[in-house]
């Protein structure tokens, strides 16, 4: 039943800390978050988590346990050892904030960079016609809670941050694939993918879509298509060149990247 | 933009400020910025992380897409059925004529919902609405509604970005910033909020003539409850300081099957869909005891046997429905009184069987979300064994008084809109009618702004200095005190208090001692102390968020002991009945000096049109003899249309 685990916790601010060891009582059933409330609440009120749901829902609960990226709220306790020794720091690639919280704007400026959805202007209030098969693609990107598990365990910026400003990181550029396959999109993105978002640098390790809590095939079903639709254009040495091209029926072209200088 | 004013406050002038980044938050600030206003949008949590990410089902709207016959007018009926018409008539007009625009204008905006063979937007069953009406995807329409929400923000500061060189020049989202006061002009119009960025604990003054509620509910005033740690009533408590009055507060929803093992998992919701599809709630011995639980008013509609109860399913026209599918309040109160009774689980839940109803495969086809929500966090394959569940906290009906076309409440340039707001569902909100709630009365709050704004002239609201400094003070109070209590503790006794006497079931002799407890615990709220710094601590904002969970507790428990009957989400076991008069009384909440005070209000009449769409008989259930007395004779085209009767599931996500 009730046992007492063994903890260390990374505490600190922006880059200064280091791990504290804690003994926390564990009961039945229980998942990272409940001990780290329990921490919050008996032994250090001022440790900085952040959460919300405590269902897998929001994505707001992202650290790194035992050096694994994971949703503290979904990984029980059951998965350790009682003996184990729990290791818990924050997110490897972002800066920290305090303790376990990690500043994640790189993703909300990355974000705002991506042309946003373009349907055909004439098509009126509730008079979009769109069959489940076709939007089926697209919904499961938009299965997409944000925790950016994925953004932080993409090597090509967890080893090199000087990639953070041409690479837009798997969540990204999956959101990018998500409006090109989206039936009621109009616009074409695949040279902006290539040019300021960086789908060349991914080698599709999967990486991404072995740590997605929301089991979307990142690599499979959002990069790996979007190298092909890119591969019309450009050139990619990952990329199987006998494979089929789809090419946008209706295209409004290239939409400007907001903010870009030209 | 930003200065330094005195006292270290980062001053930042908007038009309009919006409090919650959540449905209706969002959709309030998008209607703002389109009116070019220059608009705030602060958030507790991250952008896009707000509650509304967690509802599943979906979102009411009558488009007709599944049945032609579905319209406004039936779906304002089933919402007036489902608040057992106590709703604001207006409101929940608004409501029923504008939701399908606002679905179809998320779709415009990039949202892909489930659809229908001929491609229209798929509309899903659900309890107390006559025909199928909740737009969804799959089990997760309130992330797609928030994500739509949070990238047409990013479209429009995109457009911004081109026109004015800042995509921020007109709306900016100001996440993890927490308002601790509203700020008047000493005239009793509104003039900013003041709060704190969490990052770094700097206080910040947002200084505005309208400032829009959107914080959502008070679930937090609860032990058990399926709402986040957002959930502290903030909103409500703003209001109440600021002079604005709250309405329907002893209200609460509690819906009747949540986990309740482990005990980490303890209120999270499991959907109405398990019993939809055929699940049965057994108790300890093996019975299925809610035939013993059908109420007389509803004897004729339920069966009386499991076999009648079976037959339903497959044969809705010919068989009474199973009384499994009563109203949630009655559900609810069955399962507790089981458990009183010592016929519980071992976990103080009861019995929720679907594996014995139907084959795995289909369990898996249907419930893949509640399949693997027990699987992966309580080790039990619903497809083999039963679930163990019970009731938790889920919603709050009761909120801000506001206008039902403007959202304005009694405070000039104060407005509310969505789960903060109160009067729209009256004494019981029926499942997916909040999602569209938002998106109605979030965008009517937007234009209310706008036009108050417009409105405004030259007279701008300058905000009370003696008001900011004092907010100051109050917010750096537990970071000052020694010696003081853990935040946590106190919380704790709140919300066993609360959970405990002023729950699902309610005495006098309860809320009493509710209310004498509270006294006590209010003492030890004002003596919480933070240790440790102001940057990112969430002890020091526990302690703050003690004000608005006290006034949250000692509005529901005057209101609950207030109303003497019983009626959605109120239950008086010393007054069961639900009573013609009582209806016609709306309590009010407002504060006088430090305490709550608790005023009647008339209910707001329904229009003689809006009343036509009833039969009178059924309206016999619900008025008063004088208010039937008064009521012209019916047109008959109106019976005809009034004649469809409704389904007395109310579903609650
Ligand atoms: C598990 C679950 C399932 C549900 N399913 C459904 C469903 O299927 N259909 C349906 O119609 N409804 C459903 N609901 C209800 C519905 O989700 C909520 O009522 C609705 O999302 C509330 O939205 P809101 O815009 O009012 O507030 P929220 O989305 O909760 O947003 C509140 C915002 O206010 C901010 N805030 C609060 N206080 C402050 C402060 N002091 N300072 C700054 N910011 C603050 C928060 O950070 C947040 O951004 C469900 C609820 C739950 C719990
Ligand atoms: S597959 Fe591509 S995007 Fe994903 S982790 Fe590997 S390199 Fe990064
Ligand atoms: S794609 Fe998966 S891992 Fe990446 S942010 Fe979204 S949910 Fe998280
Ligand atoms: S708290 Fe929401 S995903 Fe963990």
């Amino acid at each position: 039943m009730a046992y007492q685990a063994a903890l260390r916790v990374w505490r600190g601010d922006h880059g200064q800390g280091d791990l504290t060891p804690y003994t926390v009582e564990v009961n039945e059933g229980e998942v990272v978050l409940d001990v780290l409330h329990r921490l919050q609440a008996s032994q250090a009120n001022d440790l900085a988590i952040r959460w919300n749901c405590k269902a897998g829902k929001c994505g707001s609960c992202s650290m790194e346990i035992n050096g694994r990226p994971r949703l503290a709220c979904m990984t029980r306790m059951s998965t350790f050892a009682e003996d184990e020794v729990l290791t818990i720091t924050p997110l490897r690639t972002f800066p920290v904030i305090r303790d376990l919280v990690t500043d994640v704007s790189f993703n909300y400026a990355k974000a705002r960079q991506i042309p946003s959805f373009t349907p055909d202007p004439s098509v009126g209030l509730g008079e979009f016609r769109m069959q489940q098969v076709d939007v089926q693609r697209s919904q499961e990107f938009r299965k997409c809670i944000e925790c950016y598990l994925c953004q932080n365990v993409c090597h090509v910026i967890r080893d090199h941050p000087e990639n953070e400003r041409p690479f837009a990181g798997p969540r990204f550029l999956m959101r990018i694939a998500e409006l090109e396959m989206h039936p009621a999109d109009t616009a074409d993105r695949r040279d902006i993918a290539q040019d300021d978002f960086g789908l060349g640098y991914c080698n599709i390790t999967k990486c991404c879509t072995e740590v997605c809590p929301e089991h979307i095939k990142i690599t499979d079903n959002a990069l790996i298509p979007m190298k092909e639709r890119v591969a019309g254009r450009k050139y990619d040495p990952v990329v199987w060149l006998g494979s089929k091209i789809s090419r946008r029926p209706r295209s409004a072209g290239t939409p400007k990247v907001p903010g870009k200088q030209t | 933009m930003a200065d330094i004013g005195h006292s270290d406050v980062l001053r930042l002038p908007y038009d309009v400020v919006v409090i919650g980044a959540g449905g209706s938050g969002l959709r309030a600030a998008i209607e703002a910025r389109l009116a070019g206003k220059r608009t705030a949008v602060i958030s507790k949590s991250l952008f896009g992380k707000a509650h509304t990410v967690m509802a599943e089902g979906g979102c009411a709207a009558a488009m007709g897409n599944m049945n032609p016959n579905d319209n406004w007018m039936v779906h304002f009926r089933d919402t007036m059925r489902g608040g057992k018409f106590l709703n604001n008539p207006r409101m929940a007009e608004l409501h029923a004529k504008e939701a399908p625009e606002r679905v179809w204008e998320l779709e415009a905006w990039g949202a892909l919902f489930d659809r229908t063979k001929d491609g229209k937007i798929s509309q899903r069953n659900f309890g107390g609405h006559e025909y199928p009406r909740l737009a969804h995807l799959g089990d997760r329409t309130g992330l797609e509604i928030i994500r739509t929400l949070q990238q047409k923000v990013v479209a429009l500061q995109q457009e911004d970005a081109v026109s004015h060189g800042d995509p921020e020049a007109l709306i900016k989202v100001y996440a993890e910033t927490t308002i601790t006061r509203l700020i008047s002009d000493g005239e009793g119009r509104i003039a900013g909020a003041f709060g704190y960025i969490r990052e770094t604990g700097e206080f910040v003054l947002f200084q505005a003539p309208t400032v829009i509620l959107a914080t959502g509910g008070i679930g937090k005033t609860f032990k058990v409850s399926s709402n986040s740690w957002e959930y502290t009533g903030d909103g409500h408590a703003l209001a109440l300081l600021a002079g604005a009055k709250l309405i329907n507060m002893e209200f609460v929803q509690f819906h009747p099957t949540h986990m309740v093992w482990p005990i980490s998992v303890r209120g999270l919701l499991v959907t109405e869909s398990v019993r939809g599809d055929g699940g049965v709630l057994r108790n300890s011995e093996g019975r299925r005891y809610m035939f013993d639980y059908v109420p007389d008013v509803f004897r004729a509609q339920y069966a009386e046997t499991e076999e009648e109860a079976d037959r339903w399913y497959a044969d809705p026209d010919h068989n009474r429905r199973p009384p499994e599918l009563l109203p949630r309040d009655e559900v609810a109160r069955a399962n507790n009184a089981e458990v009183k009774a010592g016929r519980g689980s071992p976990h103080g839940g009861v019995f929720l069987d679907i594996a014995s109803r139907l084959p795995a495969e289909e369990i898996l086809r249907r419930l893949p979300s509640m399949y693997h929500q027990f699987k992966e966090l309580a080790d039990v394959d619903i497809t083999k064994e039963p679930m163990e569940v019970g009731p938790a906290q889920h919603y709050v009906m009761g909120g801000v008084e506001v206008d039902p076309d403007t959202g304005e409440s009694a405070v000039p340039g104060l407005f509310a809109a969505g789960e903060v707001s109160g009067g729209m569902h009256g004494s019981n909100r029926l499942g997916g009618n909040s999602l569209s709630d938002l998106l109605v009365f979030g965008r009517r709050a937007g234009l209310g702004a706008v036009e108050y704004l417009n409105r405004l002239g030259p007279k701008q609201p300058v905000p009370d200095e003696g008001a900011v400094e004092a907010a100051q003070t109050e917010a750096q109070a537990p970071l000052q005190r020694t010696g003081g209590e853990n935040p946590y503790a106190v919380h704790d006794a709140v919300q066993e208090t609360m959970s405990s006497l002023v729950g699902i079931i309610r005495t006098e002799a309860e809320i009493r001692r509710a209310m004498a407890e509270l006294d006590k615990l209010g003492e030890r709220a004002a003596n919480v102390a933070a240790a440790g710094g102001s940057a990112y601590n969430p002890g020091w904002h526990m302690a703050l968020d003690m004000r608005n969970i006290m006034l949250m507790a000692r509005c529901v428990a005057a209101a609950a002991l207030e109303r003497q009957e019983s009626r959605g989400g109120h239950t008086r076991d010393d007054h069961p009945g639900m009573s013609p008069a009582w209806r016609r009384v709306i309590l009010a909440c407002s504060l006088e000096g430090d305490t709550v005070a608790i005023t009647r209000q008339d209910t707001p009449q329904m229009r003689a049109d809006l009343l036509a769409l009833f039969d009178k008989s059924e309206l016999k259930k619900y008025l008063t003899e004088e208010e039937l007395a008064s009521i012209p004779a019916p047109a008959p085209a109106a019976t005809a249309a009034a004649s469809a009767t409704a389904t007395a599931t109310e579903e609650t996500h």
